[in-house]
C-alpha cells in the first residue's frame, strides 16, 4: 500500500459558506506535493480537516488505510501526521528545546512499541533535532523572542520532532528573504532522506517548483489541477485563477 | 397551590418587567464582552456602585434615584475609560489576555465589594421615591411602579443604545472594531480610542442599571456576584454583541426567574440564571441569534 | 525551572520537614498558633490545588469554595451517618467526592473557551450553594454542628494539635503531588495546553484528557482541604463555607507567589496567609480582604509572574544571557 494519505470528497461548510466543495487528494509515501491556490481558496481548511483541528462534513480522510475522519487531532498526530502553523504558535513560556519535548513525549514516543522517555531524555533528543535544523545555539533561549525565520524553523522542527510520516508545511516561507527561504527549503528537502512525505503550501512559486514532485491547485474550495508541476502551471485554468479573468 | 390564571398572568407581567430591567444590566456586557472581547466579570460591581451612588444622593437630598444615576453617568463613563486604559496597557497589548485579565477583573469585583462593605456595612439599603410604594391595578394584574418605571426607562435606554450603535458613525465604528480592527485603522480611526469609549459607555449603562436595581429591590454589597451569571447568560443567549439579542435573552431570563420564584420559591432564583447559562454554553454557545 | 532533584529525594525530604513541623505541636504552648497555622496550612493546600489547574494548565477556577465545601459537607454527612468513622477515612472519601465533582464539571465545561469555563465555575459555586442551603440533612441555611471526639487520637493533648498535624501532612501531600505533576510528562503536556492549546493538540497532547485530569486532581485536593474544616470550626454554615474569599485567596496566593512552579503557591500562601492572620487580629477582617484584593490586582498588572518570576528574572540577568526558566 503506497498510498499514504487518501482524501476523498471532503466537504466543509461554515454556516452558509462552503469552504471545501468535494476535494480529492492522494499522497504516496515519501512524496513531495506542492499545494497552491489563491488566498481564501480553502488550503488551510483542508489542512485542518486532514489534521483533525476541524472535522469534515462529508467525505473521508484515510491515512495508511485507516479512516481517521472522526479522530481528534492528537490521535492523528500519533498516527504520523504533523503540521506547522502559518502563524507560528510557539509554547512561549518554554525554551526552544522544551518546545520540541512536547511532541517527543506525546507523539514520537507515545506510539505502540515506542520506548518510554523521561522529560530529561526528551530534552536530549530535542537538542539533537535542533542541531539538524541549525537552532541548537538557541536551544535554551525562550521561544517567545525569536526572529521570524527562527520561529518558522522552530515550527517545522517541532513538527519533525513528532517523527511523522507526513509533514504539512503551511506557508512556512511567507514574508521571508530569499536566503531565508532557501534555509527553510533545505530543511524540507532533508525530509526526503527520512522518507517523510511533505505537503508544502506556499505562495512563493520558485520554492514550490523546485521542491514539488507534484502540484495540486485549489481554487474556491475545489481542486482544479493536479499533476506534474510544469504542466499544472501551464494549465489555462490555473493561470486564470492567479491572474484573474 | 392553586394555579389560577391571575397567578400566571402576574408571573408573566413580572417576568417581562424584570426582563426589561435585566436588559439594562446586561447591555453593558454585550458591549464589553460581546463586542470588545473584554471579560469584565466585575460589571455587576459597577451596577452595585451605581446603586449605592443613587442611594447616597437619594438619602441626602431626596432626588429621584434614576434621575441621579443619569446625571452621574458621565462619572461612570470616565471610570470606564480609566479602567480600559489600565486593562489595555496591562493585558491586551501584550496579548496575554485570558488568565490575567480574568484575575484582574475578579480582583476589581472583590475590591469594590469590600470597599462598599467598609463604607456602608452589610445592611441592606433602600431608596424612597414618589413611586416606589405605588402599585397600579389593571384588571387582575398588579403593576408595581417600582418595576414599571425602571422598565420604561430601561427600554428607552436600550432602544436609544441600539439606534446609537446602528446609526451614528461612532456606533458603527464600535460594531466594526469587533470585526475588523485593521480596516478601521485604514480609515484613519484609532481602534483603541473606540474601544475605550465603548467600554466607558458600558460602565455608564451599568451605573444607571444600578439605580434601577435599588428601586426594584434592597441592595447590599455582596449581591453583585449573583448577577455575574445573569448578565453573562443574557449576553451569551443573545448571541454576544447583539443588543436586540440581549433584550430577548433578558426577557427569557426574566420570565424564567419569575415563574421559578412564583412556583418554587425565590431562593432558587440565582440558580435559574446560572443554570440557564450552563445549559446555553453546553448546547448552543453561539446563542439564539449567534453569528 | 524544572528542579534537578529527583522525586525519590524530594518526597522523603518534604515529609521529613512535615514531621519536624508536626513536632511543634508538642512544643508550642500557645493555642492561637495552631488556629492560625491551621488556616495558613489550609491555604497552602488550596493555593497549591488551584495552581494545578490555573498555573500549570491555564484555566482559571473561580469556584474554589464549591470544591472546598464539597469536602467539608462530605465530612458532615459522614459524621451524621457514622460518627465513629476515623478521620482518615472521611478525608479519603471527601477528597474522592470532590475529585468526581471536578471530573463532572470538567466534562461539561472544558470544551468551552477558557473564559466560559471560568464563568461556569462561578455558576457551579452558586448552584451548589443553593442546593446546600435547601438541604435540611446538613442543616440548610441554619448550619450543622460537628463535635470533635473527646478522646484525642494518637495521644495529642488537644484536638486542635491533632488537626494541625493532619493538615501539615496533607499540605506535604499536596506539595508532593504538585511537584510530581510539574516534573513529569503530564506537566509538560499541561504547560503546552496553557501556552497554546491548539498547538498542543497538534503535537499529540491529548488535551481534553489532560484537562480533565487537571480539574479532577485540583478539585480533589481542594476538597481534601475542606474535609477537616468542620472539626476546626465546629459549626459549619453555608454562607461562610461558600465565601468568595476562598476563591480570591486561592487565586491571589499562586499569582503573588508565582504560578509556574509548586514553590509559588506555597510561598504565596505562607506570606499572604500570615499577613492576613496579623491584619485580622490587629485591624479587621474586612481590611484583610481589601489587602488581598489590592495585592491581587497590583501583582496581576505589574508583576504577573509573581515573586518566583521576579526572582528567576533577576537570576537570569545575573547570569547574563536568556536561560530557560
Amino acid at each position: 500500500m503506497s498510498e499514504l494519505l487518501v482524501v476523498k470528497g471532503v466537504v466543509k461548510r461554515f454556516g452558509g459558506f462552503t469552504a471545501l466543495d468535494g476535494v480529492d487528494l492522494n499522497l504516496k509515501v515519501g512524496e513531495r506535493l506542492g499545494l497552491i491556490g489563491p488566498n481564501g481558496s480553502g488550503k488551510s481548511t483542508l489542512v485542518n480537516c486532514i489534521c483533525g483541528t476541524l472535522f469534515n462534513d462529508e467525505g473521508s480522510v484515510t491515512f495508511e488505510g485507516h479512516e481517521i475522519s472522526r479522530q481528534p487531532a492528537h490521535k492523528r498526530i500519533r498516527r504520523g501526521l504533523a503540521r506547522s502553523f502559518q502563524l507560528p504558535k510557539p509554547f512561549s513560556s518554554m525554551s526552544v528545546a522544551e518546545n520540541l519535548c512536547v511532541p517527543i513525549l506525546y507523539a514520537a514516543n507515545a506510539r505502540p512499541g515506542a520506548h518510554h522517555v523521561t522529560p530529561a531524555q526528551a530534552l536530549e533528543q530535542a537538542m539533537e533535532i535542533l542541531k539538524k535544523v541549525g537552532l541548537a545555539h538557541k536551544g535554551h533561549e525562550m521561544s517567545g523572542g525569536l526572529t521570524q525565520v527562527d520561529m518558522r524553523k522552530l515550527e517545522l522542527a517541532r513538527a519533525i520532532a513528532a517523527k511523522p510520516k507526513l509533514l504539512i508545511s503551511d506557508e512556512a516561507m511567507a514574508g521571508l528573504s530569499n536566503s531565508e527561504v532557501d534555509e527553510i527549503l533545505e530543511l524540507l528537502f532533508a525530509m526526503k532522506e527520512q522518507g517523510i512525505a511533505v505537503i508544502m503550501i506556499e505562495h512563493i512559486m520558485r520554492a514550490v517548483m523546485r521542491f514539488s514532485e507534484r502540484v495540486a491547485v485549489l481554487v474556491a474550495g475545489r481542486k482544479i489541477a493536479d499533476g506534474d508541476p510544469e504542466a499544472v502551471m501551464r494549465n489555462p485554468e490555473v493561470e486564470r485563477a492567479y491572474l484573474g479573468e | 397551590m392553586e394555579i389560577s390564571s391571575s397567578l400566571i398572568l402576574n408571573a408573566i407581567v413580572a417576568g417581562v418587567l424584570l426582563g426589561g430591567f435585566y436588559a439594562a444590566m446586561a447591555a453593558g456586557v454585550s458591549i464589553s464582552f460581546g463586542m470588545l472581547d473584554v471579560t469584565n466579570i466585575a460589571h455587576p460591581a459597577f451596577i452595585i456602585l451605581g446603586s449605592y451612588m443613587a442611594y447616597i444622593v437619594n438619602s441626602w437630598w431626596g432626588w429621584d434615584p434614576i434621575v441621579i444615576s443619569i446625571v452621574l453617568s458621565p462619572l461612570f463613563y470616565l471610570l470606564g475609560l480609566v479602567l480600559y486604559r489600565i486593562y489595555y496597557y496591562a493585558f491586551e497589548r501584550k496579548g496575554q489576555q485570558s488568565l490575567r485579565s480574568l484575575a484582574f477583573f475578579f480582583g476589581i469585583l472583590f475590591i469594590t465589594e469590600v470597599v462598599l462593605i467598609l463604607i456602608f456595612g452589610v445592611d441592606y439599603r433602600l431608596v424612597k421615591s414618589s413611586y416606589t410604594e405605588t402599585t397600579w391595578q389593571l384588571g387582575e394584574v398588579d403593576l408595581p411602579m417600582r418595576l414599571v418605571v425602571p422598565f420604561l426607562v430601561s427600554m428607552a435606554m436600550i432602544f436609544g443604545l441600539n439606534w446609537f450603535l446602528s446609526r451614528t458613525f461612532f456606533g458603527r465604528a464600535v460594531l466594526a472594531v469587533a470585526q475588523d480592527q485593521f480596516a478601521l485603522r485604514l480609515m484613519g480611526v484609532d481602534p483603541v480610542k473606540i474601544k475605550e469609549r465603548a467600554f466607558g459607555i458600558s460602565i455608564a449603562i451599568a451605573g444607571v442599571a444600578g439605580a434601577f436595581l435599588i428601586v426594584i429591590q434592597p441592595v447590599q454589597p455582596s449581591i453583585g456576584r449573583d448577577f455575574i451569571g445573569l448578565v453573562f447568560a443574557i449576553c451569551v443567549l443573545g448571541g454576544m454583541g447583539s443588543i436586540k439579542g440581549a433584550l430577548l435573552g433578558a426577557m427569557i431570563l426574566g420570565l424564567a426567574e419569575s415563574f421559578t420564584a412564583t412556583f418554587f420559591g425565590p431562593s432558587w432564583a440565582p440558580a435559574v440564571s446560572f443554570g440557564l447559562l450552563l445549559l446555553t454554553m453546553a448546547f448552543k454557545p453561539s446563542g439564539l441569534f449567534g453569528r | 525551572m524544572h528542579n534537578k532533584m529527583s522525586n525519590k529525594v524530594f518526597i522523603p525530604l518534604v515529609y521529613g520537614v512535615a514531621v519536624l513541623f508536626s513536632l511543634l505541636a508538642v512544643l508550642v504552648p500557645n493555642d492561637y498558633f495552631f488556629s492560625a497555622a491551621y488556616t495558613v496550612l489550609l491555604f497552602i493546600i488550596l493555593a497549591t490545588a488551584w495552581n494545578i489547574l490555573g498555573g500549570y494548565t491555564g484555566y482559571v477556577n473561580f469556584g474554589t469554595a464549591a470544591f472546598f465545601a464539597m469536602g467539608a459537607y462530605s465530612t458532615v454527612v459522614l459524621y451524621k451517618l457514622s460518627p465513629g468513622m476515623p478521620l482518615l477515612l472521611k478525608i479519603v472519601i471527601g477528597t474522592a467526592v470532590a475529585g468526581l465533582t471536578g471530573l463532572g464539571m470538567g466534562s461539561l465545561t472544558l470544551r468551552l473557551r477558557g473564559v466560559f469555563f471560568s464563568i461556569a465555575t462561578l455558576a457551579l459555586s452558586v448552584v451548589m450553594f443553593t442546593f446546600v442551603v435547601n438541604w435540611d440533612y446538613v442543616g440548610g441555611a441554619r448550619g450543622a454542628y460537628v463535635i470533635a471526639p473527646r478522646d484525642v487520637p494518637f495521644g495529642f493533648k488537644r484536638y486542635i494539635h491533632f488537626l494541625y498535624v493532619v493538615m501539615v501532612l496533607l499540605s506535604a501531600t499536596a506539595v508532593v503531588i504538585a511537584r510530581a505533576i510539574e516534573t513529569s510528562t503530564i506537566g509538560r503536556g499541561l504547560e503546552a495546553i496553557r501556552d497554546d492549546e491548539l498547538a498542543a493538540e497538534c503535537c499529540g497532547v491529548p488535551t481534553l484528557r489532560l484537562k480533565l485530569l487537571s480539574t479532577t486532581i485540583s478539585g480533589a485536593l481542594m476538597g481534601m482541604a475542606g474535609t477537616t474544616y468542620p472539626y476546626f470550626v465546629s459549626y459549619l454554615e453555608p454562607a461562610s463555607t461558600f465565601n468568595l474569599s476562598y476563591a480570591v485567596n486561592s487565586i491571589a496566593m499562586p499569582l503573588i507567589g508565582g504560578m509556574t512552579t509548586w514553590v509559588g503557591p506555597l510561598l504565596g500562601a505562607v506570606l499572604l496567609g500570615t499577613v492576613q492572620q496579623v491584619v485580622q487580629v490587629t485591624i479587621s477582617s474586612a481590611w484583610n480582604l481589601l489587602i488581598v484584593g489590592v495585592l491581587l490586582v497590583l501583582f496581576v498588572t505589574l508583576a504577573p509572574e509573581g515573586l518566583m518570576g521576579l526572582w528567576y528574572n533577576w537570576r537570569r540577568k545575573k547570569q547574563g544571557k536568556g536561560g530557560a526558566k
